[in-house]
């Protein structure tokens, strides 16, 4: 991981202790976290480590709190009336999160997003991936269009896009318009992707070429996927975690937990018993 | 037995003369106000086409459109010819016929010449009054939307600017009146007698001095941005709503911070509802008589306001005609005859025109903005 990408970590009182694989193969450590909105409690004493440059799927039913469990990793829960940490912590590269001293905006710019419904900006699609670029001060053009370049390609989406930079991103297609969400997100090089059912609204064949472009990124950034895919967490997760009802029920590697799993409710999950 | 006739009844059923006579009271009614509105704009147009349209090109009267306000002089001359004159005209025919004898004179206040005046008054009041009230409205709805976290107390606050909207304008007309022409702040090197305050400045000899505008355009769009702020507020808030969360999450979710968000990704997409609810505004301020009455309007005002200034910006301290005014003024303060008709009707005329416009254009901007609009 090179130093420009931890913008995160440039805060003077954190430099010191922080080198970039201080936490070791971890890129976030989640320690005994509790989450309430309001008085219901939505996550339990959940803890997780998430490896480095390695995919990480969250199964498990609606509601069990797999995707509060992510929006809390880049702190997307504040913006949520009532919803608070009740207890624990989570560490993104040796930086406690909830820290009152952490900068919640640096914090975004390490961990990005990708939402369930795409959601590209109603401008160009050029304009769409430079857009964190923009947002970051940066205004020199060819580096924009370096990046932006990058960007696309990276997120198998260049050849389709290149004639076409400045029409309207909303002329994409679905799938299209997801991986264009994709690469706006890794446009600003975070540490960490955060994918909240990435593929839920797109049809086999848009899921399968998000799930390559997973496959093929992740020797660069650390992903975790929220999905209610079953085929998907084992066709792209290396390891998995499930959760039911607020609690982390098992975690381990994807294809243990889609062969052997030692809990019977994770068995009765993955086989489609119940959820 | 089984007779089919029997499932369909035949004859008329029951009620039946009861909901003719409901149906067409009901339509009657409606077809009664279609019919009084159809009177007042006929009427209004039949005796107000003549002021300003012409049966020669370009078919408007422009004079009446771009001339100043006058005082009407009608008399006969020595052959008998009646004349109706503005009082420049009428001070040149004078001279030129210097020694012969008129008869009959008659004098009709503001009906003479044109209403340059009010037209040019009332568009800089509507401007002044749009630009302030959007201004101080999408500061307010930005935070009401945006940044407030939805308490009672905000809820609160929103039903205050709700309630405000239905205060009748005269209370606004009068709360300028005590407010922005009697104690409003201003920077003054001597202030007045009656200044309720004064703060002496930094500088040498200056003085902030709380004496108020005085009656003048500043007062005049000041009261009036405090009429439509609410409808404002209103409207932009639900602009801003109307903007897809996803927007703003992912604007976030990328490291912007709370204003980049608004400015990039929220205003950008709402500006084009804002205006073109705040374009109903205009036609609401461009109608106003009495939050202008004691704040900024003047019945008859021989220069036009930038005429005869030391510097541009005392336009901002000078009066203004108002059309709405005009039209209180010609009905009400002068009596009427033949002769105050094409301007009394005219004014109307031209007024309803600006104002139909001003509609019309909203609703066409509004329907484009719409299909132009989406996600």
């Amino acid at each position: 991981m090179n130093a420009t990408n931890n913008s995160m970590q440039e805060s003077p009182e954190k430099t010191a202790a922080s080198t970039p694989q201080a936490g070791g193969n971890c890129a976030v450590q989640i320690q005994n976290l509790s989450f309430s909105y309001g008085s219901s409690e939505a996550l339990k004493n959940i803890t997780l480590d998430l490896d480095r440059n390695a995919v990480t799927a969250f199964i498990g039913p609606s509601g069990c709190g797999k995707s509060t469990l992510l929006r809390c990793i880049n702190r997307m829960n504040d913006e949520i009336i009532g919803a608070r940490v009740t207890a624990g912590k989570i560490i993104v590269e040796d930086i406690e999160i909830h820290d009152p001293s952490v900068d919640v905006v640096k914090l975004r710019r390490d961990v990005g997003m990708v939402f369930q419904k795409s959601n590209p900006f109603p401008r160009s699609i050029f304009e769409n991936v430079a857009f964190g670029l923009r947002m970051r001060g940066i205004r020199n053009k060819a580096v924009l269009e370096q990046s932006v370049e990058e960007s696309l390609r990276a997120a198998a989406l260049w050849d389709e896009v290149k004639d076409r930079l400045n029409e309207s991103a909303l002329g994409l297609s679905g799938g299209q318009q997801q991986r264009l969400c994709i690469a706006r997100t890794i446009a600003v090089k975070p540490l960490v992707v955060l994918m909240d059912e990435p593929c839920s609204a797109l049809d086999p064949i848009a899921t399968a070429k998000v799930e390559e472009l997973i496959w093929s990124l992740k020797k660069d950034y650390t992903f975790v996927v929220v999905t209610h895919n079953m085929h998907q967490a084992s066709r792209v997760s290396d390891k998995t975690a499930f959760f039911y009802m607020g609690e982390m029920i098992e975690f381990g590697e994807t294809t243990k937990m889609f062969t052997n799993p030692t809990v019977k409710r994770t068995e009765d999950y993955i086989s489609g018993r119940f959820g | 037995m089984f007779n089919p006739e029997n499932l369909i009844r035949k004859g008329l059923p029951k009620g039946y003369f009861k909901d003719i006579l409901v149906r067409s009271l009901l339509g009657g009614i409606t077809y009664l106000m279609v019919l009084i509105a159809v009177l007042l704009f006929g009427k209004i147009i039949i005796d107000g086409a003549p002021a300003i349209f012409t049966s020669e090109f370009p078919f408007v009267d422009t004079e009446f459109l771009t001339a100043k306000n006058e005082t009407l002089h009608v008399f006969d001359d020595a052959k008998g010819t009646r004349h109706q004159l503005p009082a420049s005209k009428y001070n040149e025919y004078i001279e030129a016929h210097a020694g012969q004898q008129i008869y009959n004179e008659q004098t009709f206040s503001y009906s003479g010449g044109g209403i340059a005046g009010p037209i040019i008054g009332t568009a800089l009041l509507t401007c002044g009054s749009i630009i302030l009230a959007l201004f101080f409205g999408v500061c307010a709805a930005i935070y009401l939307a945006e940044y407030a976290k939805q308490s009672p107390f905000i809820h609160a606050v929103r039903l205050a600017i709700l309630n405000l909207a239905g205060i009748p304008s005269i209370v606004f007309g009068l709360f300028g009146f005590s407010v922005f022409v009697l104690a409003a702040p201003v920077i003054t090197a001597n202030p007045v007698d009656r200044s309720l305050l004064v703060l002496p400045l930094f500088i040498e000899g200056w003085a902030l001095s709380f004496q108020g505008w005085n009656s003048s355009l500043m007062a005049g769009c000041a009261t009036l941005a405090c009429m439509i702020l609410p409808v404002v507020i209103t409207a932009s808030e639900e602009s801003l709503r109307a903007v897809p969360q996803g927007f703003r999450d992912a604007s976030l979710a990328m490291g912007g911070t709370r204003w980049q968000t608004i400015r990039k990704c929220v205003l950008p997409f709402s500006l084009p509802g804002i205006l073109t609810s705040s374009l109903l505004a205009i036609t609401r301020v461009a109608g106003e008589t009495a939050p202008i009455m004691f704040t900024a309007a003047v019945a008859a005002k021989d220069d036009f306001p930038w005429e005869g200034l030391a510097n541009p910006f005392d336009i901002l301290s000078s009066q203004v005609q108002a059309l709405p005014y005009h039209i209180y003024t010609l009905a009400a303060r002068i009596p009427s005859s033949e002769y105050t008709q094409r301007a009394q009707f005219g004014s109307v005329l031209v007024f309803l025109i600006l104002v139909a416009m001003l509609s019309f254009g909203s609703m066409v901007l509004r329907a484009k903005m719409r299909k132009k609009l989406k996600w």
